[in-house]
């Protein structure tokens, strides 16, 4: 049996189904994985996120300390609250989890990472802790909840507390605010390419939450839908599209590996600087299938009749009524492109991403 | 607690299975089958004439989370296939044991019908799953 959040309770009283998921079992769907897919891009959905775990870095070298483990950079958050996406690496250059790092006063962070890699990253992280002046502490005490969709930052923030009511209602997209004598902490962010916050706050006091969203008319979601959501918003999952051996730059992460300033060393930069030349490389694009079926993961994808690489996280979107994919290709886009499904190779094409955000397709049918 | 209808036959696989007469079935999916699956997006249905035996995957239908291959219950000849799912897949979902039928089968040999369980055989294996 896997670990439980403290909002399991309400997703069995709600009828979900629940599945086992990185060592925890959450719920999938509440009746209808579409369903909530489309609420979160109409409206305003719930997740209990839970299962993933904040970890509070403090000490004189926090930062010092972060700017050697990420492959982001730390200095970027300029500003108390301000959020920012990265990768963790190892030597080689690959990615040992994805996180987000949200920036407190005075040498603090927090950063959420994956609820299956949590334990590898605390070891990670405890193990070049050595000559930094830092404290490492993993909050399984706190439970999260993220409100996502149009309408969630109006139906939140009423039942937020009343101490946190006003920072939460200015709050920028990629900003923090938090209540610290509570340990309540809000972030503007998420995982579905929609507005909304990502909620922090005593395990206690999270089905009390979860009831109050429910009775405002925030609808329940499952995992089903947090990765439909997140896959049309051309976001990567930890583990398909990148992992441990597979790098930011093979994964569509260039953006996120801070180049300057040059000087700063971090765990993984030599491996990562040697892969932008490396013409093994690969790059992660997002495909849309022209003909009928749905792209699954580890599906090949054909360019000009010969294979060029692999469907990373393929599957339906709701939003678009087709199926889409991220694919890891080799270099050179120019082609037609085919995926082998069951063995049939079914006509697909390149696309930007993200494939939808705000509601809206990005993508001409 | 999902529908178990008492007139048609099952298989261990989730597959129903109607007896048309005239050595003609019917085939899809039951109503416990397509809970578990969850919203169905796509299916793909056999060519007609195709020549099947029993237990080959023969269909396929794929739901917002995975896709699951739909096995023969009889061997025989694929006659006849439910075209109008390429447009509302979601008919498997919200109507499994009438508009969301998937197949027709002619079957090589009559008397196979009655080797398949029937709805009590069925309920039982249902039950033990969940």
């Amino acid at each position: 049996m896997g670990l439980h959040t403290p909002l399991f309770l309400e997703h069995q009283r709600l009828g979900a189904r629940i599945v086992p998921f990185g060592g925890w079992e959450m719920p999938l769907h509440y009746g209808s994985q579409l369903e909530e897919h489309h609420t979160v891009r109409r409206e305003a959905g719930m997740f209990d996120v839970s299962h993933m775990r904040p970890i509070d870095i403090d000490g004189a070298d926090a930062t010092a300390f972060l700017q050697y483990m990420l492959a982001n950079d730390v200095a970027r958050l300029t500003a108390t609250g301000k959020a920012l996406y990265s990768c963790l690496l190892n030597e080689q250059g690959g990615v040992v989890d994805d996180l987000i790092v949200y920036s407190r006063c005075n040498e603090r962070y927090r950063l959420v990472v994956n609820a299956g890699t949590a334990e590898k990253d605390l070891m990670w992280l405890n193990a070049h802790c050595g000559s930094f002046a830092v404290t490492i502490q993993s909050r399984p005490d706190l439970a999260m909840i993220a409100v996502q969709g149009p309408a969630a930052r109006a139906k939140t923030l009423p039942l937020l507390p009343a101490a946190l009511r006003v920072a939460a209602e200015t709050l920028a997209p990629f900003f923090s605010a938090e209540l610290e004598s509570e340990q309540w902490f809000i972030g503007r962010t998420g995982y579905t390419g929609e507005d909304g916050f990502e909620l922090m706050m005593p395990a206690a006091q999270a089905p009390d939450l979860w009831k109050s969203l429910l009775a405002a008319g925030v609808k329940p979601c499952g995992l089903g839908a947090r990765d439909t959501l997140r896959l049309e918003a051309g976001m990567n999952l930890y583990g398909h599209d990148m992992d441990d051996a597979t790098g930011p730059l093979d994964a569509g992460l260039e953006w996120t590996v801070a180049w300057q300033p040059a000087e700063r060393e971090f765990i993984g930069r030599a491996a990562v600087t040697a892969r932008r030349t490396d013409p093994t490389r690969r790059e992660l694009v997002g495909f849309i299938l022209i003909g009928a079926g749905i792209m699954r993961d580890h599906q090949l994808v054909l360019r000009d009749g010969v294979v060029v690489g692999e469907i990373t996280s393929g599957g339906f979107s709701p939003t678009l009524e087709r199926s889409i994919a991220l694919a890891r290709i080799e270099p050179g886009i120019d082609g037609n492109y085919t995926v082998d499904i069951r063995g049939k190779k079914v006509a697909a094409r390149i696309v930007k991403l993200p494939f939808v955000r705000n509601g809206v397709s990005r993508i001409e049918l | 607690m999902s529908t178990v209808p008492t007139e048609l036959k099952y298989t261990k696989s989730h597959e129903w299975v109607r007896d048309d007469g005239d050595g003609i079935v019917t085939v899809g999916i039951t109503d416990h089958a397509q809970e578990a699956l969850g919203d169905i997006v796509f299916v793909e249905t056999p060519e007609l004439g195709r020549i099947v035996e029993c237990d080959e995957a023969t269909a396929v239908v794929e739901s917002v989370k995975a896709a699951s291959d739909i096995y023969a219950p009889l061997a025989g000849e694929v006659i006849a296939a439910n075209t109008q799912l390429a447009d509302t897949p979601e008919a498997i979902n919200t109507s499994p044991y009438d508009l969301g039928w998937i197949l027709r089968l002619r079957v090589r040999d009559n008397g196979a019908f009655n080797t398949l369980l029937d709805a009590a055989a069925y309920t039982q294996i249902v039950a033990e799953e969940e």
